[in-house]
């Protein structure tokens, strides 16, 4: 029901010209007079008065246009072109036709006696008014515009009224009769392009058209309700609508029926319009095909009158892509013909000749084309091409019933916006025949109606067939137009019968390298099937007559340019780039204000005040302060956790400190600073590319520095690395101490000034350690610097020259080893288990008394240590007459020991309050270390 | 470790670095001889180019056409098919050389290429971070800007050598395998190879630009992990996201702007009279998003600490 209701709607507003989408309500808009006109009486006697609307034009003479609605709608319909015309300088009339909306009377299908005449009535009426520009007594200079229902009336007004000076008329009929009865076979090969001349039988009955053109004018003209049903006739005429039932009923056309649609057409009088006519007719128009406006055309330029055409891809089944540039071309036709008083003979106000091609996209608006006249009409040539075919013959049958009926072109089903591909319920088996072409050789556009010839024989005397145009690309199968041919014949049985098909009039592309395909059917649902069974068959079908056109494109009006989505895209772009640029040039400057400090230039490494708190709270490091000089290889000692690694991070710029800064030769250190060339590191473990060997590993990591290669000194290095046949092996599969080694070495590519080795000797055995200490020293002895991190202190200690104590954070102490371990003044004193205590503090009490001692210290219950300026054996000497129970005597402790030591004394929370004092006796300690 | 001691007694490793070690300069030093700049595009193409994933995704991508031809010579359709779209575009990809490579494309562009260009720019930084060689290019020293620079560079670069490479492979393997014949074109008109070629040309640099954003997402995601698979993963993720939201209704007309939206417009490109509208939206949008992860990612990096 709902699709009834739909094509319903697509049948009233398809015919855009004739109804606006909407009456819209304009402030500067002038109220139309509003009054009712007597016109002629109907056939049983009764009064008829129109309901009529003038726009009327406050002063002056202004020329008058008549706009008539399409069929079922009402003078309300076609209010917004009314107030479009009013504004350029016409009076318009309205006027609701007989038999529609609130005029009296019936509908006579444009009948030359009623409604034609009611027309010539409204033109009088123009002449009597003050405000129309009159031509002569009587004579409004006066225009006729309409769509379909309306259009049709505006041609046989100015057939049958010789007052009329200009019409435009759109998706219309020439011939009411062929339009419902429509016979594709033809007499003679066509000389215009959309040209058709049948034969004398009359083609099917296209009957979900009519049918939907009845019941419109049922729902248009009256209240619902009223009527009883379509037998009720509604608001028709009676013998239209006894004729149009019964050929429903018999899908035959009956010869009053032929006779009074073909009366009520522009067709009879169409020779005798002298007003220079526009016409607009749709390529996909499955009611009113092209044909209609080629004849009309032809008759036009048979008397010499000026015309134009224009195809449009709208009509009666989907609206128009150009409407706008289409009503626009009517206005300006009326503009020059009718308003301007443009001479008969003077330049067309727009092209002759306007056709589309279809858009590359479902959806998308045609490209026009212009040619400067209608192909086979007023001189032009009608130019045509041959495209060959591959099948020529085939059968097919029809089915008994007429069902099941293919289904091809559904009226209205663009304009629902659906698009199907109807291939497989078009060519039912057995009930179709394809006749396909050679693939086309050279591209062209098609313009108007392929022809072809072939030879129907069947078994019954009446034969019917549809004929419908499709494009074969690869494996898919589409119909070009939703447009058939419908051909009916009156044959012998048996007897082969020569027939020329002119299939649908329109525009197609014919691109290089695909075929066509003609599609045979016996039945098509939108018209009535004969319910006879015959069997058809087809043979000798020539190739296709294909009138083809190279028209001038039309520079398509792109609307505004730019879309909105686009600028909004290309904004936000700018936007973003600008923000980069800003944001590129302030990094830039503040760069540059990190002055460097050439008081610190001859010294490799100074860091003051480095604090770094992580995003967790945790304070890694805490003001720290240390420098490293020229020659000198520094130990930086501390448990794990102490913040060795976070400070050399900051060192090597890889993460930020919140405080503080860091000085190498002076410059300042941020991330990738330029002077970190000068230093070589490596921290927390070796990093390398594991599908790369040793070698491919050093000499890319050389590379990225972008330096230059002659000094990298890398087979040196990978001497130091002492990896052997190794280094030609993928670094994946190095153990870890091989990496670590790999690792030492690419931190000393390039033979940096300063070297940060953090925790160098994990992974090394014994013997591969000792062989780095003697590289470290003598590498920091040629005027280099060695930094090394480790929490062995023997190692530190045997390695380094200077030391740097961390711990939680902080810098504990620092100096030289030399100093810290020198214990010439320390003697420490190993006592028997389970001494006594009280000995052993008396003994230690009497010590401290003792000349030359500076301090003497319980370290563990059997364990005394002794500072003091007295040689050892004295200060032994010392502690046995101090009752001592001394069993071993040693110049220094265990190094694990002492350095625990120390740490544990800087953890003590009394040791907190005077850092000062605290780092004094720390390095009062540390002097007791000593390597062993 | 025998290879430690294999040089002998006499000869202690490391002597010959002491050897050509010269003292140190004085104050204010030795010049750095620069010879290019840090992390030169060469030099990051060679740490990139013998990676295992870098072969791989090539192999695969390479492989494909030929998997395609194999697949196609085992099963013979029926010749009346019935199908939507697709289903004739691979009834087409027999009929020659144009055919075959639009087929490749229309299969790859929907995630393989996509995965191609979050590996290649989602993973080069996090894989360095995950050897830890991230932090020795850092010290190197490599600046952080001129770092991402180079990596995205060359992750871009691999992403559109792929994007050229897939039909370029398509369009021999395909010739090879069943002629070179013009495209027969599912999606529109018939184009000849003088049509077709520049139009897959724009196709693919339509294609290339709709990754951009798959790729700076992956890149930007790559600076804030460690870990490869959750830069190239979370940018699939993302994309996988996005076409989803893609799909709601409700979204239009802002979804319009989702990478991904205008992913499949440079079908556009092969109609015979091609229009560009929806590829020119899609390009900028992609645009947009890429240079505002690719910001993102430059912003995140320039002040992250580097831990790995």
């Amino acid at each position: 029901m709902s699709v009834r209701a739909s094509l319903l709607a697509a049948l009233v507003l398809g015919s855009s010209l004739a109804i606006a989408p909407a009456p819209t309500a304009r402030a500067d808009a002038v109220a139309p007079e509003v009054t009712t006109v007597p016109v002629g009486a109907e056939p049983d006697g009764t009064a008829v008065r129109l309901d009529v609307s003038v726009w009327p034009q406050a002063s002056g003479k202004h020329p008058v246009v008549l706009l008539a609605h399409g069929f079922g709608g009402t003078k309300d319909s076609v209010t917004s072109q009314a107030n479009d015309l009013h504004d350029r300088g016409y009076v318009v009339i309205a006027w609701s036709a007989r038999g529609h909306g609130a005029s009296g009377g019936r509908i006579h299908l444009n009948d030359p006696a009623y409604e034609i005449a009611d027309a010539r009535t409204l033109l009088d009426l123009a002449a009597k008014r003050a405000d129309v520009e009159l031509d002569g007594p009587g004579d409004p200079r006066a225009g006729v515009m309409g769509a379909s229902y309306g259009g049709a009336l505006g041609l046989m007004l100015a057939g049958s009224d010789r007052r009329v000076d200009g019409v435009v008329s759109a998706i219309t009929w020439n011939d009411l009769a062929d339009a419902f009865f429509p016979q594709s076979a033809v007499t003679k090969p066509a000389t215009t392009a959309a040209g058709r001349s049948p034969i004398a039988v009359a083609g099917p009955f296209k009957q979900v058209w009519a049918t939907n053109f009845f019941l419109s004018a049922l729902r248009g003209g009256q209240g619902a309700g009223t009527g009883a049903g379509a037998a009720d006739c509604g608001r028709f005429d009676p013998t239209i609508c006894r004729l149009f039932v019964q050929a429903s009923e018999t899908g035959t056309a009956s010869p009053q029926l032929t006779t009074l649609l073909r009366a009520h057409s522009p067709k009879p009088t169409m020779n005798a319009v002298t007003a220079p006519t526009f016409l607009v007719q749709g390529v996909g128009d499955s009611l009113f095909g092209l044909d209609q406006a080629d004849a009309n055309a032809s008759a036009l330029a048979a008397s010499g009158t000026p015309y134009a055409v224009r195809w449009s891809d709208g009509g009666h089944d989907a609206p128009s892509t150009h409407e706008a540039e289409e009503v626009e071309a009517s206005y300006t036709w009326l503009d020059h013909y009718v308003r301007d008083k443009g001479a008969r003979g003077s330049a067309l106000p727009t092209a002759a000749f306007t056709y589309g091609t279809p858009a590359g996209r479902a959806g998308q608006p045609t490209t026009l084309h212009t040619l400067t006249a209608y192909p086979g009409l007023s001189g032009a040539a009608l130019r045509t091409r041959e495209l060959p075919l591959t099948t020529t013959s085939g059968t097919l049958l029809h089915p008994p019933g007429g069902q099941p009926a293919s289904l091809i072109a559904v009226p209205g089903l663009a304009a629902l916006g659906v698009s199907l591909s109807t291939y497989q319920i078009a060519a039912l088996p057995g009930q179709s025949t394809a006749l396909d072409t050679l693939p086309v050789a050279e591209a062209a556009t098609v313009v108007g109606s392929p022809t072809m010839r072939l030879t129907v024989t069947s078994d019954a005397p009446d034969v019917t067939l549809f004929a419908s145009v499709w494009r074969v690309t690869g494996g898919s199968v589409t119909l070009t137009n939703p447009l058939v041919a419908p051909v009916r014949l009156t044959v012998t049985p048996g007897a082969p019968t020569p027939v020329t098909i002119s299939l649908p009039a329109a525009t197609y592309d014919l691109p290089a390298g695909t075929r066509w395909r003609v599609l045979l059917t016996s039945t098509e649902s939108t018209y009535s099937n004969s319910r006879t069974p015959s069997g058809i068959r087809i043979s000798g079908a020539s190739a296709l007559t294909l009138p083809v056109a190279t028209g001038a494109a039309v520079d398509g009006a792109v609307a505004g340019g730019v879309d909105t989505e686009t600028l909004f895209a290309a904004g936000a772009l700018a936007v973003l780039l600008l923000v980069a640029l800003v944001g590129w040039y302030v990094r830039r400057r503040r760069r540059m204000h990190r002055p460097p400090r050439p008081d610190l230039a001859d010294v490799p490494l100074v860091i003051e005040g480095l604090v770094k708190t992580y995003a967790d709270g945790h304070r890694a490091v805490d003001d720290v302060s240390w420098r490293a000089e020229k020659g000198q290889v520094v130990g930086l000692l501390g448990p794990n956790g102490a913040g060795k690694t976070t400070t050399m991070r900051m060192v090597m710029g890889l993460i930020s400190s919140d405080a503080g800064s860091v000085h190498v030769l002076g410059e300042p250190v941020s991330a990738g600073s330029r002077v970190l060339a000068r230093v070589g590191a490596l921290i927390e473990g070796p990093g390398f590319l594991p599908h790369l060997t040793g070698r491919q590993n050093l000499e890319a990591y050389w590379s990225a520095t972008g330096r230059d290669p002659e000094d990298a000194h890398i087979a040196e290095a990978l001497d130091v690395a002492a990896l052997g046949g190794a280094v030609d092996r993928p670094v994946k599969s190095y153990s870890h101490g091989m990496k670590q080694r790999l690792g030492i070495a690419q931190a000393m590519l390039g033979l940096p000034e300063l070297l940060i080795l953090d925790e160098p000797t994990n992974g090394l055995d014994p013997p591969q350690i000792a062989a780095m200490r003697p590289i470290l020293r003598r590498y920091a002895e040629t005027g280099r610097t060695v930094v090394v991190s480790s929490h062995l202190l023997a190692e530190v200690e045997m390695t380094c020259t200077h030391v740097v104590v961390m711990h939680a954070g902080r810098v504990i102490t620092q100096g030289p080893v030399a100093e810290l371990v020198d214990s010439d003044d320390t003697t420490i004193l190993d006592l028997p288990e389970h001494v006594d205590h009280d000995v052993v503090s008396a003994g230690v009490h009497a010590l401290e008394a003792a000349g030359g001692v500076t301090e003497v210290r319980v370290d563990t219950p059997t364990r005394i240590v002794v500072v003091a300026d007295r040689g050892r054996a004295e200060v032994v000497a010392a502690a046995v007459s101090a009752g001592l129970p001394v069993v071993g005597v040693s110049s220094r402790r265990h190094l694990e020991e002492v350095f625990l030591g120390v740490i544990s004394s800087a953890s003590a929370p009394g040791a907190a309050g005077e850092p000062g004092d605290e780092g004094a006796s720390l390095v009062e300690r540390l002097r007791q270390v000593r390597a062993r | 470790m025998s290879e430690t001691h294999a040089e002998g007694p006499d000869v202690s490793p490391g002597d010959a670095l002491l050897d050509v070690i010269e003292p140190a300069p004085a104050a204010g030093g030795g010049e750095i001889h620069q010879v290019r700049d840090p992390l030169s595009w060469r030099s990051e193409l060679r740490r990139q180019w013998g990676r295992r994933r870098t072969i791989w995704a090539f192999g695969l991508l390479l492989a494909l056409p030929l998997v395609l031809v194999g697949s196609f010579a085992f099963g013979q359709r029926s010749s009346n098919s019935r199908g939507g779209a697709s289903t004739r575009i691979f009834d087409l990809a027999q009929s020659g050389a144009a055919n075959f490579s639009l087929v490749l494309v229309f299969l790859a562009s929907e995630l393989l290429l996509v995965l191609l260009a979050a590996l290649f720019c989602g993973d080069a930084v996090p894989s360095e971070a995950s050897w830890s060689s991230l932090r020795y290019l850092l010290i190197a020293p490599v600046q952080r800007a001129r770092l991402l620079t180079s990596k995205l560079a060359i992750g871009i670069a691999s992403t559109l050598v792929a994007t050229v490479l897939l039909p370029a492979w398509g369009l021999l393997v395909g010739g090879v395998a069943y002629g070179w014949d013009p495209l027969t074109n599912p999606l529109g008109e018939n184009l000849s190879w003088g049509q077709f070629l520049p139009r897959l040309a724009l196709a693919m640099a339509y294609i290339f630009v709709t990754l951009l954003p798959i790729a700076a997402i992956a890149f930007w995601l790559g600076t804030r992990s460690d870990a490869p698979l959750a830069a190239v993963g979370g940018a699939v993720l993302v994309s996988i996201l996005l076409n989803i939201l893609d799909q709601l209704d409700a979204l239009d007309p802002y979804r319009n702007a989702f990478p991904g939206h205008y992913s499949r417009a440079w079908q556009d490109a092969l109609a015979v009279s091609p229009d560009y509208t929806d590829m020119v939206h899609g390009a900028l949008w992609a645009l947009v998003w890429a240079v505002a992860f690719t910001m993102l990612a430059y912003r995140r990096f320039r002040r992250a600490d580097i831990l790995s």
